[in-house]
């Protein structure tokens, strides 16, 4: 379903906008017509990859209001999507028995601190953590001074093997921040909501202010 | 609370060993993190109790197995196993948890039990640590289950007393 770089682009664009994508913004990002951006974004609600609501754009309502855009978002349930097929959740979970059997908790975790340390330093890469959560799927948000992650990218492990995931997951993201340049400003902690990522981050007080130009919410148009 | 109580209350045990003395440089940072830790489960949603020794604010002073000092044991009483689920992956209690293996052995076979009780049962020690001895002996099922695969109460209540269905009084 995603082979075809116009649909992968199309998908691409609608998962990373916040709130819901209509036809002629899809249409304009990935540089075609409106017509053949609707054909294909009804053809990844097909299969169950976006999800579809009716919205004015125009903020009125009643007659006059005009007729409700469809809009595109994506879709709540998880789809594993590879081509060609493999099945990495299998071999995950076999790795994750054996780890947490063996005890292997603070192995892991230094590894993931090194993988987020070398991602974080890497020349020429983003500097912000916010898109490089952003970018591996975790769909940060500001909660208050504290940045939450809407998305747990690895779920369906950390469900079945909590400690040892998010205590990666944890570590993962504290070697990131401590890669990136401007990382010693921000702290990372275990801080689990009934939903999303277990852990939250947080500015530094005296690097709050120039992160504030950088919180204001996208409005959309 | 809202609606009847229960009639069946979900007991927990845990049980492990420390790497070194609770007094030791090494147990600090777990030690210090334990009154936190409690004080967030007294608190927390759909817990009953919970197993303390003399002193009387945690269990760290119990020695339930022969004389080995370093062989800790927690056990405490909940509502439902969705509460003490949302408590240990959903709360600060997953802090602790993700430190594990600093503190504690790996021990390869089965060290948490969850079973049934009648509400207002107290669990002692001769009875968690029985309940260890069961999974152990027989893997998991009603009288000793894990998150895993958990298992419902024994008595089904009668659907017009089930909670959430009935106003409260």
């Amino acid at each position: 379903m995603l082979g075809d770089p116009v649909r992968r682009g199309l998908y691409r664009h609608v998962t990373g906008t916040p709130g819901e994508v209509g036809r002629d913004a899809a249409a304009e990002a990935a540089g075609i017509s409106r017509s053949l951006a609707a054909f294909h974004l009804d053809k990844l609600v097909e299969a169950g990859l976006l999800e579809v609501c009716f919205r004015r754009l125009s903020g009125r309502s009643g007659p006059g209001a005009g007729r409700p855009s469809k809009m595109y978002r994506r879709a709540e349930g998880e789809h594993t999507v590879s081509v060609p097929p493999r099945s990495y959740d299998a071999v995950s979970r076999l790795l994750a028995e054996v780890v947490e059997r063996a005890g292997l908790d603070g192995d892991l975790q230094a590894a993931a601190r090194a993988a987020g340390e070398s991602e974080g330093g890497a020349p020429d890469g983003e500097a912000d953590p916010v898109e490089i959560l952003r970018a591996r799927g975790y769909e940060p948000f500001w909660d208050g001074d504290r940045l939450r992650l809407n998305n747990c990218p690895f779920h369906a492990l950390a469900d079945q093997f909590p400690a040892l995931v998010c205590g990666m997951n944890l570590a993962g993201i504290e070697g990131l921040l401590a890669g990136l340049p401007d990382g010693q400003d921000w702290s990372a902690a275990m801080d689990p909501l009934p939903r999303g990522c277990c852990v939250s981050l947080a500015v530094a007080e005296d690097a709050q202010d120039a992160q504030d130009g950088t919180k204001e919410v996208t409005k959309e148009v | 609370m809202l609606g009847p109580v229960n009639e069946f209350h979900l007991a927990q045990v845990n049980v492990g060993r420390i790497l070194a003395p609770l007094d030791s440089p090494q147990l600090a940072g777990f030690v210090a993190q334990l009154p936190e830790i409690n004080a967030l489960a007294d608190q927390a949603p759909g817990f009953v109790w919970r197993m303390v020794d003399g002193g009387g604010a945690d269990s760290t002073g119990l020695r339930p197995q022969d004389d080995d000092d370093l062989f800790l044991i927690n056990c405490s009483v909940w509502e439902s196993v969705e509460a003490l689920q949302d408590y240990t992956y959903r709360s600060a209690h997953l802090k602790v948890l993700a430190r594990r293996r600093e503190w504690f052995e790996r021990l390869a076979d089965f060290h948490h039990a969850m079973w049934w009780i009648p509400a207002g049962h107290r669990p002692s020690v001769d009875e968690a640590m029985e309940r260890i001895a069961l999974i152990r002996k027989n893997g998991e099922g009603p009288g000793a289950f894990t998150f895993r695969a958990p298992h419902p109460p024994p008595a089904p209540v009668p659907p017009d007393t089930m909670i959430g269905s009935s106003p409260a009084t």
